[in-house]
């Protein structure tokens, strides 16, 4: 019989509620986006009351997500900074998708994965926000010419895409690396998973007083 | 918009539209033609425009010029502009009644995300549906002619109608009924075209050589039509454009983007769904939990 291993805090109060305003507004902002971006999908519209008040509210949401993502971005981009064993962890992306990962390089709090979807959003956020005030009309119209417009609406539509694909390889890595969730629910993760998945954190955290 | 019912149409916004019923006679297309040469700037249109449409347009400031108002507004659905062309010698006042061209392609429908918010009739009419409208601005991107406006009041588009609902009972827009030198003449477009060819022999016989129609193809030609006395050069005529045409980039965004976005999102939750019935979950092992039991031990300790 062995002991068991403590679990080892990885966010604080303040982040976890930081991340889940964010990831609220995130998916509203897909779901009022995609509903005036396809027709198919223009049903959606319903859920925040019509077409109208769909098109009245996506941009305020946009505005609390920018806010909250910069709260986010300030907390942990200190964290995500590119070193050598991420470019290692890169190259063996295969064993790590094929739940192979023995074998590679202690990780620090985030691994090459997480930083990439840390700094895609960050910049993919950055010009949702830009190219978003260009066409929030209800303000804005007059500080734009309509060619600028028109580009605005085409990076609009490619950066949210892109986001929204970002954002389905975060939640499915939180699917298929167990124990990940509780870390985003709890705070905290166990010792287990600390020592398999981010092990130079791990050591770090464990040497703290 | 019940009176309309009585139109067929053609294309309706973020929709597919079921053809007419069979046995219905296909609407004529029509076409209002505007002979900027006959036109002597007296805002007569402007004046049944809003009459007709039952529109206030508020008072406003003048800019020094005879535009008055000086651009379109959601109230304002035409405005005569005026332009000074200095011509050899001469100096031409090019005075063209703006407003929206109907074209046969409207890029403001292909814009628009709203169901049924703009619609196109058999007779080629393009028409704002108030009540369909969400105020997104997207017809306003999509129209190569700078048309439409959004009011600030009831956050929807508004621009010309071609008195759609005066055609539908057979009366000529009202425009065309008030312009007392007959610069502004409407019937079918086959007529319209046939009655221009002979105003633009007239102006080439008073040497304007260049006069022309200017119905242009980019947009499948419109169902608005001026004749100019110089149709090498549409802009002159206050920035009408020389060949308009719907933006590429509208093309893109209303085109190809939307298909391949939901296509590259489907395609990643059924790799991610793929993937997890492949290789199955990440889990921490037991021997994972005792290493971190030991380290943790050891800096214990």
């Amino acid at each position: 019989m062995t002991v068991e291993a403590k679990p080892v805090s990885r966010y604080t109060t303040a982040a976890r509620i930081n991340h889940w305003i964010t990831a609220v507004s995130l998916i509203l902002l897909a779901l009022s986006g995609l509903a005036l971006f396809h027709p198919s999908l223009f049903f959606l519209t319903g859920l925040f009351g019509g077409g109208q008040l769909t098109r009245a509210l996506h941009p305020w949401i946009g505005v609390v997500l920018a806010v909250s993502f910069l709260g986010l971005f300030i907390r942990f981009f200190s964290l995500n900074f590119w070193k050598r064993e991420d470019t290692i962890w890169m190259k063996n992306l295969g064993k790590v998708i094929n739940n192979e990962e023995e074998g590679l390089p202690e990780l620090g709090k985030y691994n090459a994965g997480q930083k990439l979807v840390f700094w895609g959003q960050s910049i993919l956020i950055l010009l949702l926000f830009c190219s978003g005030i260009v066409l929030w009309d209800t303000y804005f119209a007059d500080i734009t010419t309509i060619d600028q417009k028109r580009l605005a609406a085409v990076a609009h539509a490619l950066c949210a895409i892109a986001a929204i694909l970002i954002w389905i390889v975060h939640v499915y890595a939180a699917i298929w690396v167990k124990g990940t969730l509780r870390a985003m629910t709890r705070g905290s993760v166990t010792g287990g998973w600390a020592w398999k998945h981010h092990r130079k954190w791990f050591r770090q955290e464990v040497g703290k007083p | 918009m019940s009176v309309l019912q009585a139109l067929d149409l053609r294309r309706r916004s973020a929709s597919t539209v079921p053809p007419p019923p069979a046995g219905k006679a296909a609407a004529v297309e029509v076409a209002k033609l505007i002979d900027v040469s006959k036109c002597i700037g007296c805002k007569a249109c402007q004046a049944a425009c809003l009459e007709w449409n039952d529109l206030q347009q508020p008072i406003g400031v003048t800019d020094g010029t005879y535009n008055n108002p000086t651009d379109l507004t959601p109230t304002s659905f035409t405005v005569m502009r005026f332009a000074e062309h200095e011509h050899g010698d001469e100096l031409e006042w090019l005075i063209r009644k703006d407003g929206c061209m109907h074209c046969d392609d409207p890029g403001c429908l292909k814009a628009c995300p709203a169901p049924g918010a703009i619609v196109q009739y058999t007779n080629g009419i393009v028409d704002f549906i108030s009540e369909n409208c969400i105020g997104c601005a997207y017809c306003v991107k999509g129209c190569p002619f700078n048309i439409p406006r959004i009011s600030k009041v009831d956050h929807k588009a508004y621009k010309c109608t071609l008195c759609s609902d005066r055609v539908v009972v057979g009366q000529a827009p009202a425009c065309a009924k008030a312009c007392p030198t007959q610069a502004i003449y409407f019937g079918t477009k086959a007529d319209m075209t046939a009655h221009a060819a002979k105003r633009i022999i007239d102006l080439k016989s008073r040497g304007y050589g260049n006069a022309g129609l200017y119905d242009p193809p980019g947009v499948g030609g419109t169902h608005v039509m001026y004749v100019l006395h110089h149709a090498d050069k549409p802009s002159l005529y206050s920035g009408l454009p020389d060949n308009p045409r719907i933006s590429p980039m509208v093309g893109l965004w209303k085109g190809m983007l939307k298909p391949i976005s939901l296509a590259a999102i489907a395609f990643a939750g059924v790799f991610g769904l793929l993937h997890y019935v492949a290789k199955g979950p990440n889990r921490v092992t037991e021997h994972d939990e005792e290493q971190a039991a030991e380290l943790e031990e050891r800096k214990g300790a």
